[in-house]
Order: structure tokens, then C-alpha cells, then sequence
């Protein structure tokens, strides 16, 4: 009776999402997107303040954002408070997870991890560092960007654990990392804010378009958003490692 | 089709939503609702002709697909994420106080 209800439903469902799709003017026909006078065309452009510029990878110089990649320009620069909230959107949920947990020092018993794992996980876990780091610092010159590289460094994390039981129990210093990061990201914020007028604008010129330091802010806010979801994915990890405490 | 495909997916993440007894995989099909919302989002911003939105030497931003709905994917994976860390950790506090995973063994105590 239960999956009849549901089928009957999604049957309705589906007959409202696809023809909204297939048949109306509202969304474009798939493949058919036309960059052109939408709003994003003005971010690919860097155009929003009205400044219009040609750009040309390597050469164009001081473009409002500055970012080779367009996504972490809207990201991390035309919707960076937008990404604030999504910090703190992770930050309240790691938050959560804590408090379930409770406070507590017992972890969870588990059989020593096998030779293979354990020498593999050294061998590998530099790599994954290194590599991390520089998906991190690259955001705004190829695909990635903090949370990606972030995710990378708390994957690292999670191999170093599973490998080493004593490892968690003995860091005790990403909690603060992560609260450090939070409140850096705000602070750079405010210091646009204070200098500039608006939140999180940045201070000096972004410096030409496909070089390591440039950008403006961008590589300074990635680079902490990076260390604030590393510390936060590796606490989720620990907190699930924790055994609950007696009430 | 791409889009119709991730629609179809989504309404099956729904449907394991609503039908399952099963506490973690109600969270897979959570799981599988929010993949086809997100592939459905990136479909809309999909050009035929288009390239990644990364400038680099040799392409020019006339090529470039729609960037702002992957953007707000990467925002809508990290939300994601974050739903399913609280929902495993709501899922093994019932397991820890009523020893099952099954919703209809739950009630009445």
C-alpha cells in the first residue's frame, strides 16, 4: 500500500519536473545554453563594476577578479560571503556530530592494521600532502580549489588513522586550526570592509590573469577555506572513531 | 537526454527515501537524490560546443560553458556532505540505544 502511495507520487512528480523541462521557455533545451546575456556572461567577462577589457591568458593585467578559472572567480570571489555561509554550513554540522558524540576519551577497540597498510600508508601519504597543497594554492589556475584540496589533506588524515591507532588520540590541534582559519577568513573580510567599503573586496590591484600570485584574494581566502575543511573533515573522522560516552 | 536521465534518478533516490525501512539506506538514497539534483543543475549550464570555464593558453572565453550552476554544485556537494556526516551519526546513536536499524523495531519503546 506503502509503494503504491509512492509510486502514485513520483508519478506526479515526474509528469511535473519533465514537462517543465521538455515543453516551456523557462530552461534552456539541453546542449542549446547560451552564455550571452545571462549573468554569467559577465562574470567569464569580469565585467560587473563596467570596466570592459579583453582578456588574453598571461598578458591581460588587473582584471577585477583576476582568476583563470571561472568557477573559483564566482566561488571564491563574486559570491565569496555565499561561501562563507557554506563554511559555516559544514562548521555547524561537524559541530553536530560533536555534540552527538559527547565528550569523551574512550575510542573504539579495532585489530591491528596489516603490515601492507601500514608501510603503503607512509610511502603514500606525502604524496597525498603534497598533492593537496597544491590543488589547494592552484584554485584559481586549474580545476580545484579549497574544499577539494582540503577533502585530499582529511583523506590523508583518515589513511594516517587507519593505519596508526595512536594517531588521533594524539592530535589535538586541528580544532584549533579550524577556529583559527574561521576566523582569518572573517578578518580579511572586515579589513576589505574597512579599507575598501565592501565585505571581502579586495585591497590591491589582482595582478595579471594565469600567474601563481595573482588574483587578489582569492589564493589568500582558498588557502584558508582549505585548512578550516581539512581540520573540520578530519575532526567529522574522529568524532566517528570516538565510542559514546556512558550517560 | 542527459537531464531527463538525472530526473529519473532523483525521483529513485526519492523512492528509496520514502519506501525503506532501513535507517543508512534511507542516507544512500538521500545520497542518490542529491547526485541527480546536482547533475541535473550542471546540465542546465551545458553547451554542445563548450569547453571547461578554465582559461589557459590556448582557448578563448568565447568557448566556455555556463560556470555560476557548477559553482553552486560545489556549494550544494559541501551542504551534502555535511547532511550525511550528521545523518550516519543520527543513525548510530539509534543503533547504540535501540540495537537495530529498522524504523518498525524502534517504535513503541
Amino acid at each position: 500500500m506503502k509503494k503504491v502511495l509512492a509510486l502514485l507520487l513520483l508519478a506526479t512528480l515526474a509528469f511535473m519536473t519533465i514537462t517543465l523541462v521538455v515543453d516551456n521557455n523557462l530552461l534552456p533545451d539541453f546542449g542549446e545554453t547560451k552564455v550571452e546575456n545571462s549573468v554569467s556572461d559577465t562574470y567569464i567577462k569580469q565585467n560587473a563594476m563596467g570596466e570592459n577589457q579583453d582578456i588574453k591568458f598571461g598578458e591581460t593585467k588587473n582584471l577585477e577578479i583576476g582568476s583563470a578559472n571561472a568557477i573559483t572567480g564566482i566561488v571564491a570571489g563574486y559570491r565569496s560571503f555565499d561561501t562563507l555561509g557554506e563554511v559555516t554550513v559544514l562548521f555547524i554540522s561537524a559541530l553536530g556530530v560533536s555534540l552527538m558524540i559527547g565528550t569523551t576519551d574512550s575510542w573504539m577497540k579495532r585489530s591491528q592494521s596489516g603490515f601492507i597498510l601500514r608501510v603503503g600508508s607512509k610511502a603514500i601519504l606525502p604524496i597525498l600532502m603534497i598533492v593537496g597543497v597544491y590543488i589547494i594554492t592552484h584554485g584559481h589556475l586549474s580545476p580545484g580549489g579549497g574544499f577539494q584540496g582540503g577533502a585530499m589533506i582529511a583523506s590523508a588524515m583518515l589513511l594516517l588513522s587507519l593505519s596508526d591507532h595512536e594517531f588521533m588520540p594524539k592530535i589535538k590541534a586541528f580544532k584549533m586550526l579550524e577556529g583559527l582559519s574561521g576566523t582569518i577568513y572573517i578578518l580579511i573580510g572586515l579589513v576589505g570592509m574597512i579599507l575598501m567599503g565592501h565585505f571581502l573586496q579586495n585591497i590591491d590591484q589582482t595582478g595579471t590573469i594565469g600567474e601563481l600570485f595573482s588574483a587578489g584574494l582569492i589564493p589568500v581566502v582558498y588557502l584558508f577555506i582549505g585548512l578550516k575543511v581539512g581540520s573540520e573533515l578530519t575532526g567529522i573522522i574522529s568524532d566517528f572513531m570516538k565510542k559514546e560516552a556512558n550517560i | 537526454m542527459i537531464n531527463l536521465a538525472a530526473i529519473v534518478l532523483m525521483l529513485l533516490g526519492l523512492y528509496a527515501l520514502l519506501t525503506t525501512k532501513h535507517i543508512i539506506k534511507m542516507v544512500v538514497g538521500l545520497n542518490v537524490f542529491e547526485v541527480g539534483l546536482n547533475l541535473f543543475v550542471i546540465t542546465i549550464g551545458f553547451n554542445k560546443d563548450g569547453i571547461a570555464p578554465i582559461l589557459t593558453g590556448s582557448n578563448s572565453i568565447k568557448d566556455f560553458v555556463d560556470p555560476l550552476p557548477q559553482a553552486i554544485v560545489l556549494t550544494a556537494i559541501v551542504i551534502g556532505f555535511g547532511i550525511t556526516a550528521v545523518a550516519l551519526m543520527v543513525a548510530r546513536k539509534i543503533h547504540e540505544q535501540y540495537g537495530t536499524y529498522d524504523i518498525n523495531e524502534i517504535g513503541g519503546k
